[in-house]
């Protein structure tokens, strides 16, 4: 019989921590009790850290007995993408690259969670590289989607949302390139956010995409990942991308809690053709909803988004080509040596071969011919002003609402190996959250039911203006509030139970 | 009709160090090729004078304080060498003999 401790919300939990009624040990080993029970089920972690976890919780307890002041997240622990580099565990960014790799440094995210006093339990499973919908490309094997095992947990961090869903830890960090946040969260019925470009600092995150990375909270409410992104962002000298800029708090925006006169815009391309119907219904109730509590809803229109998912598969396979050039056997990773006396290129090209994927080098590939001088005009350099028209599409629909909003993707959780030899199949999972990573704007899902057909979570996404995250936290919070009211129970207590198989 | 042939993905591979079998050049020349023929849309979309956007977030020329912070150590940055020596990453020649 599982802790009924790890069914709270995050935030629920650090109150208890704080008033004292729970000890981070009790609460850690909960965790790790429910890892030890339904962890290989799932397949979220690559590697856990129980040891290293009840440490930190031993010395926040004994902090606050002290009477120190601590942090509000200080005891409660949480998981970690393999893509961020940590000192005390291997990061493999899902990679046999990487196997075995103990980083020299801490990503600046995990060291905010180190300073405050969050256990880490360990590194979640992701797709080579974030380089994925499902995690199916990750060397580790897949992770499994909580709601139905035969299904995906959506990718990249699939590790991470099918953590947090099978209550193996209250929050998780995962890192968003075209979705790999918000479409696992959609999937798993959790919430997702994918900050604004810069906000929260990439020094130390595996990097796929460089102009297109964000690293962000996971959760099972809108309020715990809001005091997470309030942990994480911030002004970092180690990203030259971080914003300098604080974009206030987002804890006090979900508490607001309120959408009375918000102009709220649908997106008219991202609501119709090729999304499953039920998944078109939850997302028009919650219109409904949002509209009856105040919400002004009008209909936009972006006509370029038509464009983005071909020009994300140009800059990111690009930026990719280029940022995985440092796998070259030499400073750290696998040296795979042919036979005989090999040149130092013949070793990097036969430590390629083995150390990546199929995705992976597709990709790799794929970038290369975009940057070749022959294809660079009609490719990259096209996929590149095609960013351009998104943001100006984005700027005229932010003229005529607060926050945009659709689906945040066509369908419910697919089969494991559905979509696995279909590369376009599988990009298309990420329609509706890639314009917001081409344009650096955040993007936040938030769970709105069951799709009738299939019993399965279905995600709505919002969209705020860059730098305006404060926003998603306000109407994603909002939204929540009325779907529990209207429930009477929150989104997760309709998950099946994973120990009762 | 994609221009992407076996002899194009073999010369692509081997600009991006990564040795394939001809099995993956067949399969990689097909695969891509029905990638790059559906994101050749894209060209359409920017008929026009349109700027490119590299970043989307701009900033120029960002700075910090000339300071010497602490950095890792010699030992620390070998670490996750395959092989080292003497304080050096260590590789195969670098040159083919003849």
């Amino acid at each position: 019989m599982a802790n009924e401790l790890i069914f709270k919300n995050a935030s629920e939990l650090a109150g208890l921590l704080k008033s004292g009624e729970v000890s981070s040990v009790e609460l850690t080993q909960a965790h790790i009790d429910r890892i030890e029970s339904v962890g290989e089920a799932v397949h979220s972690f690559l590697h856990t850290s129980p040891a290293s976890a009840l440490a930190t919780a031993r010395e926040i307890d004994q902090r606050r007995s002290s009477g120190e002041k601590l942090h509000d997240l200080a005891g409660l622990p949480i998981a970690v993408k393999d893509n961020l580099t940590t000192l005390d565990a291997p990061t493999t960014a899902g990679s046999k690259m990487l196997e075995g790799w103990i980083p020299p440094y801490d990503a600046t995210v995990v060291k905010r969670l180190r300073d405050a006093g969050m256990p880490i339990l360990g590194k979640t499973n992701l797709d080579e590289f974030a380089m994925g919908s499902s995690t199916e490309f990750s060397a580790y094997g897949p992770s499994k989607n909580p709601w139905d095992l035969t299904r995906i947990p959506g990718g990249s961090g699939g590790g991470s949302s099918s953590v947090v869903a099978s209550f193996q830890a209250p929050l998780a960090l995962g890192s968003d390139t075209g979705g790999s946040i918000r479409f696992p969260a959609s999937v798993t019925g959790t919430v997702g956010i994918k900050p604004t470009y810069g906000a929260v600092s990439r020094y130390g995150l595996i990097a796929l995409a460089s102009s297109l990375d964000q690293v962000g909270p996971v959760s099972r409410s809108v309020l715990d990942s809001a005091m997470l992104q309030d942990l994480i962002a911030g002004h970092d000298p180690h990203d030259s991308t971080s914003l300098p800029e604080s974009l206030g708090s987002m804890t006090e925006a979900a508490l607001k809690g309120s959408v009375k006169g918000m102009r709220i815009g649908v997106i008219r391309e991202l609501n119709g053709e090729g999304f499953q119907a039920g998944v078109k219904q939850r997302f028009n109730e919650s219109l409904e909803m949002l509209s009856k509590a105040g919400a002004e809803i009008v209909e936009v229109s972006c006509p370029s988004f038509e464009y983005s998912i071909a020009a994300y598969y140009l800059i990111l396979p690009a930026e990719a080509s280029s940022n995985l050039a440092k796998f070259d056997s030499v400073r750290f990773g696998l040296r795979v040596a042919p036979e005989g006396n090999p040149t130092i290129e013949r070793v990097m090209a036969a430590t390629r071969e083995a150390g990546f994927g199929p995705e992976v080098k597709r990709r790799i590939i794929l970038g290369t011919y975009a940057l070749s001088s022959g294809a660079f005009d009609n490719f990259y350099g096209a996929a590149q002003k095609v960013r351009t028209l998104i943001q100006r599409d984005f700027d005229a629909a932010f003229a005529k609402a607060d926050v945009l909003v659709s689906p945040c993707a066509p369908t419910t959780a697919f089969k494991l190996g559905e979509k696995i030899s279909d590369p376009l199949a599988m990009y298309l999972n990420d329609i509706a959250t890639i314009p917001a990573n081409l344009a650096g704007v955040p993007g936040i899902s938030v769970p709105i039911g069951l799709a009738p057909e299939d019993g399965l979570p279905v995600g709505i996404q919002f969209m705020a203006p860059a730098r305006a995250d404060a926003r998603l936290y306000q109407v994603g919070a909002a939204l929540e509030q009325l779907n529990e009211a209207a429930w009477g129970k929150r989104m997760m207590e309709f998950a099946p139970d994973l120990e009762a198989k | 009709m994609s221009e992407i042939t076996p002899d194009l993905v073999r010369h692509l591979a081997g600009l991006a160090r990564i040795l394939v079998t001809d099995e993956e050049v067949t399969q990689l020349a097909q695969e891509l090729g029905v990638i790059v023929d559906s994101v050749a849309t894209i060209s359409k979309a920017v008929e026009g004078d349109v700027p490119a956007t590299s970043h989307p977030i701009a900033m120029a020329n960002v700075m910090r304080d000339d300071v010497v912070e602490p950095s890792l150590t010699q030992e620390q940055a070998l670490s996750g060498a395959p092989d080292s020596d003497q304080g050096r990453f260590r590789v195969a020649a670098i040159l083919d003999e003849e």
